[in-house]
């Protein structure tokens, strides 16, 4: 018998390890409050848009055992609309981010049906080449603008009151949503749904025969997490202005991996980690061109070989509590 | 002479020509993808890289040493399959009695290191590979004209992928690769050494990946990128025909090429996701894949 992406996973939920997140997700509040007086706002905000896309890649990944290697589909395609939405046909800023949503789940919904027949490495490959198909799309369609992408989009104002222009304002903005997300993921993965998932992940064919609609349960996780990965990429058009071709190209889908990879698969805050270090990753070799990716694929070669559990994975192991 | 649907002939029998040629890569690639998959449960992401390895190092050969064609043919495999044994015995060997989905992490960050140094040597554009002198020219065929070369690599592609099926369904060595697959605890006891099979295979795959690349340098440019998109349409074609089969990978490969290649005749917007289009209802009528079974 194979260990599985399980064995790397934390230990289960117990009460007392709920008590643990929510120390946790007090000192995570906190330092997203408190941190844009002492970084630049723009980068917490990109931090912040990632975190919630790995949140929700993570949500397939560590609780339902699926690897999706075609979430930056989603993430890019609801930037795109998003994108459309806010400057082309001047909606404000909360109808964008409702339409980036749906359109990632649609989008989700479509991939999902075909994407659930197989498990296992084979979901994986079936999740790749339909994301290139919908790269593909994108590069060929008119709305998209192509090479150029869809710029200048404007922000507005929030329900009519709040101009988010203004950088605080957007970055309190980012940060509600991506809480308002954080909570729900962790809300469905702890409820009987999430346990059904987990059940399905630990022994597929046992939940089948305890008569749970295995297919259905999968379909309904596949399409939360593109949902949320589409209100990701919504948020993040929003913040730099711009629905561009790297969003949905399948470097974007890697680097989401690579994110909860880091963190730690499975973890409640491992994603949200794994998103700052690889975005402040970004950042601080910007200027070195194709090292980015000598750097990126190395972090993947050493998580893999010697760090399965990730940062938080470790963390909570060496404390003895999930996080 | 006939024309079909209003397209010319000349313009019909190019695109399928160019179909074969794509046909040609896909069921070498698909095929190593599938010999490794069998005997190791890892999908080599890295199959494009070595791919694009292969090429450069053709290109190596013929502008610092001045080796021209033939001997990349000999030489790049064995430096590109050397370089998967070694690959095989630093790092995949850790990660059989894991979920297979660690391979295709770990091979998918190798293909992003190798990608990422050969594009920061060499930028993102091709560097030109001449057809070597013994293979320019065209055949008259009467209806077309067929570049030489082209014609080569169809040939050459054939005689390897059949070599290889018979390599494997065929000799006494292919049986044990193939009962190692059912069961390799049991080959183990019978005294065959399984551990150097498998790094051998992954040798073979990669060495198969090269030759595909010097292949592909005269017709294609030498470019870092050539091998990153080609692997994810490899990857639909190996979920159209099930990993289950050698001859299944090679007749998936040719078979969507020719589809391919018509797709740009008939309807050019869609010649990019054709064969995505296709894995997609392959998926909603048999799940396992066309000659696949399901595990």
């Amino acid at each position: 018998m194979t260990a599985s992406i399980k064995d790397a996973v934390g230990l289960p939920s117990r009460p007392s390890a709920l008590n643990a997140q929510a120390v946790a997700f007090a000192i995570m509040v906190l330092f997203f409050l408190v941190a844009p007086f002492f970084i630049y706002p723009v980068f917490l905000m990109k931090v912040l848009c990632f975190a919630l896309f790995a949140c929700a890649f993570n949500l397939l990944i560590g609780y339902v055992g699926l690897l999706s290697f075609g979430h930056a589909a989603f993430f890019g395609m609801a930037g795109y609309i998003c994108g459309h939405v806010a400057k082309e046909w001047g909606l404000p800023p909360e109808l964008a981010l409702a339409a980036g949503t749906v359109g990632g789940a649609a989008l989700g919904l479509g991939v999902g049906l075909i994407a659930i027949r197989r498990q296992g490495i084979y979901f994986a490959m079936i999740t790749l080449a339909l994301a290139q198909m919908v790269y593909f799309f994108c590069l060929q369609v008119k709305f998209t603008h192509g090479e150029d992408g869809i710029q200048g989009i404007p922000r507005g104002h929030l329900l009519g009151l709040v101009d988010l222009n203004q950088m605080m304002s957007m970055y309190f903005v980012v940060l509600i949503v991506f809480l308002a997300g954080f909570v729900l993921i962790h809300r469905a993965i702890h409820s009987p749904f999430g346990q059904v998932l987990k059940a399905i992940r630990e022994n597929e064919q046992r939940a089948i025969s305890l008569g749970y609609k295995v297919d259905q349960y999968k379909l309904i996780a596949f399409v939360l997490s593109t949902a949320l990965s589409g209100l990701a990429g919504s948020m993040e058009t929003l913040v730099f202005q711009l629905a561009a071709l790297t969003n949905v190209h399948w470097s974007m889908s890697g680097e989401v991996v690579l994110m909860t990879l880091v963190g730690g698969l499975g973890t409640v805050f491992g994603p949200v980690v794994g998103a700052a270090v690889v975005v402040a990753m970004q950042q601080y070799l910007a200027n070195l061109g194709s090292w980015v990716l000598v750097a990126q694929g190395a972090v993947f070669v050493v998580c893999v070989l010697a760090f399965r559990r990730g940062l938080i994975g470790e963390l909570g192991r060496a404390l003895r509590k999930a996080l | 002479m006939f024309d079909l649907l209003g397209i010319p002939p000349q313009a019909l029998f190019g695109q399928l020509l160019i179909g074969l040629i794509n046909g040609s890569f896909y069921a070498l690639l698909s095929l190593g993808l599938a010999v490794i998959f069998g005997l190791l449960n890892i999908i080599n992401f890295a199959h494009g890289a070595l791919y694009m390895i292969g090429a450069f190092c053709a290109w190596f050969l013929l502008t610092k040493l001045g080796l021209g064609y033939w001997w990349a043919l000999l030489i790049s495999p064995i430096a590109v399959g050397a370089f998967g044994i070694a690959i095989e015995r630093s790092m995949l060997r850790w990660l059989y009695r894991l979920d297979h989905l660690y391979g295709l992490l770990l091979t998918f960050g190798l293909a992003l290191v190798l990608q990422g140094l050969f594009q920061n040597e060499f930028g993102s554009s091709g560097q030109p590979y001449q057809i070597p002198p013994s293979l320019t020219g065209a055949f008259n065929l009467g209806f077309m004209f067929l570049p030489v070369y082209r014609g080569w690599v169809v040939l050459a592609s054939l005689v390897l992928c059949f070599g290889t099926w018979f390599l494997i369904e065929r000799t006494k060595l292919g049986s044990y690769l193939r009962a190692a697959t059912e069961n390799p605890a049991l080959v183990q006891a019978f005294g065959i050494n399984v551990p150097r099979m498998i790094t051998l295979t992954y040798g073979f795959g990669v060495a198969l990946a090269a030759l595909a690349g010097v292949m592909a340098a005269p017709i294609y440019q030498v470019s870092p990128l050539m091998g990153a998109d080609l692997i994810i349409v490899v990857f639909a074609v190996v979920v159209i025909g099930g990993m289950g089969s050698i001859m299944g990978s090679i007749l998936t490969g040719f078979g969507l090429g020719v589809i391919e290649g018509l797709t740009k005749v008939f309807y050019p917007e869609a010649s990019n996701t054709v064969i995505f289009i296709i894995m997609a209802i392959v998926l909603m009528i048999k799940p396992a894949g066309l000659f696949g079974r399901a595990r």
